[in-house]
């Protein structure tokens, strides 16, 4: 290490404007750069963010081939549509903190069977083996698939809220079988999905005639 | 340590990297990395692959411009490089796949501070041509690779049972979880290390009589 040091002193020192145009001339290169690289992969990444959704809203609402987004609402909402134009459910995302970090999630909902039909981790920085078993354990999955959120007689609420229970003790269709050595993982995704259903299903359940399959995706998109 | 400058056959540059001096095992440099996305096989691969091509670049742009960038400010250009082919890699890595930057995460960011990069920007790139500069970059860029791909195999194996994802170990096996909690990472590359130090006490060992040290 002591070459870098001899090299260094054994000249004399520089004027400043050499310096300056060293860097200046470098920091332009390299924001040409990026700016290059930016506008070259601007449409490619748009697209994969445009697919990644589109995959993960077929995959929370079993049976849709298309959606649409609907903005008006205060949080999007994709309506999934199944082949022959039929409601097939909504998907609709929540988020709660897990133990490392916000984990954003994305469900769907029938309103036809009043159920939660399915459910992806969109983002999470759980931990690798652990927490992260609330997106790759099956059983936990299974949950999901159809999970009892039927609005209580006057509509406004769900007639029993979204419960999570110790791992195996899970009896009835409203209630998630916890992960044993996920606990904090698996209840803030039961806390966010309650949550979020109690304030949404209503909701959703109420204007579900609104969801209709637009027309021009008909003929195939 | 590896900074002499004898005058080295061309591909002694890109060999060096791959085990003599490989960054990892035998210069334990940029751990971060090492430790951190070696939790299977898949991200250390695709670590390995985006820090040999910052290595790369780097070095090929540091090498071409040593002789207009000042001693004194030598080492802030040299990050500035770095950290715009990062910055770079970053986009092309969110183009060729979501789901592998999601699983990477900050991790690429932190590829500017992986030493190994400035390390070899300083001590090799910024006093050899582009040639020699590419070459070494590809070396070390490989050899980092290699041992973040080994560290990776062993860590999903053990701790997953799986192998890029596909299940190889039967069913009964119970994967031990720790091995990719961080603790894992320490283990592995311990292991590691012990195994590829004792190969070189044999090997050095052996060829004590022939070659003059």
């Amino acid at each position: 290490m002591n070459r870098a040091d001899v090299i260094a002193t054994d000249s004399a020192p520089r004027p400043a404007w050499q310096m300056y145009r060293a860097m200046v001339g470098v920091g332009v290169v390299c924001a040409l750069l990026i700016v290059a690289v930016y506008l070259a992969t601007l449409d490619v990444i748009a697209r994969n963010q445009v697919e990644a959704l589109e995959r993960a809203v077929l995959e929370v609402v079993p049976g849709a081939v298309r959606f649409a987004q609907r903005d008006d609402l205060g949080q999007p909402v994709y309506a999934a549509f199944d082949a022959a134009g039929a409601l097939a459910g909504i998907a609709l995302e929540a988020q709660g903190m897990g133990y490392q970090d916000t984990v954003r999630i994305l469900y769907g909902y029938d309103p036809a069977r009043e159920q939660v039909v399915g459910l992806r981790v969109l983002q999470s920085r759980e931990t690798p083996g652990l927490g992260d078993r609330v997106e790759t354990d099956a059983a936990f999955r299974a949950n999901f698939a159809a999970l009892d959120v039927r609005l209580a007689p006057d509509g406004a609420g769900l007639l029993h809220p979204v419960q999570l229970v110790k791992p195996g003790e899970k009896t009835q269709a409203w209630q998630i079988d916890a992960i044993s050595g996920a606990t904090i993982t698996s209840s803030a995704v039961a806390r966010m999905l309650a949550a979020s259903a109690a304030q949404w299903v209503p909701i959703l359940h109420a204007r579900r005639a609104e969801f209709v399959a637009p027309k021009e995706a008909t003929d195939g998109d | 340590m590896a900074i002499e400058q004898r005058d080295a056959p061309a591909a002694d540059d890109l060999l060096k990297g791959l085990w003599r001096e490989n960054p990892v095992f035998v210069q334990l440099l940029g751990m971060c990395p090492v430790l951190a996305v070696t939790n299977s096989a898949i991200n250390g691969l695709s670590m390995g692959i985006a820090t040999l091509f910052v290595l790369v670049l780097s070095n090929t742009l540091v090498s071409l411009l040593r002789r207009a960038i000042p001693r004194e400010v030598r080492i802030a250009t040299f990050i500035l490089i770095i950290a715009s082919f990062v910055t770079v890699v970053d986009y092309l890595i969110q183009a060729v796949s979501l789901e592998l930057h999601k699983s990477l995460g900050a991790f690429i960011s932190l590829i500017v501070v992986n030493c190994l990069i400035l390390g070899r920007a300083e001590a090799f790139a910024s006093r050899h041509g582009v040639s020699r500069a590419v070459l070494d970059g590809l070396g070390m860029g490989l050899g980092f690779t290699f041992a973040l791909l080994c560290m990776g195999a062993v860590r999903e194996l053990l701790g997953s049972g799986t192998l890029f994802g596909v299940a190889v170990l039967p069913d009964a096996f119970q994967p031990w979880v720790v091995m990719v909690l961080p603790g894992g990472g320490f283990f592995t590359l311990g292991a590691l290390l012990l195994l590829i130090n004792h190969m070189q006490a044999r090997r050095a060992a052996s060829a004590i009589p022939v070659e003059q040290a």
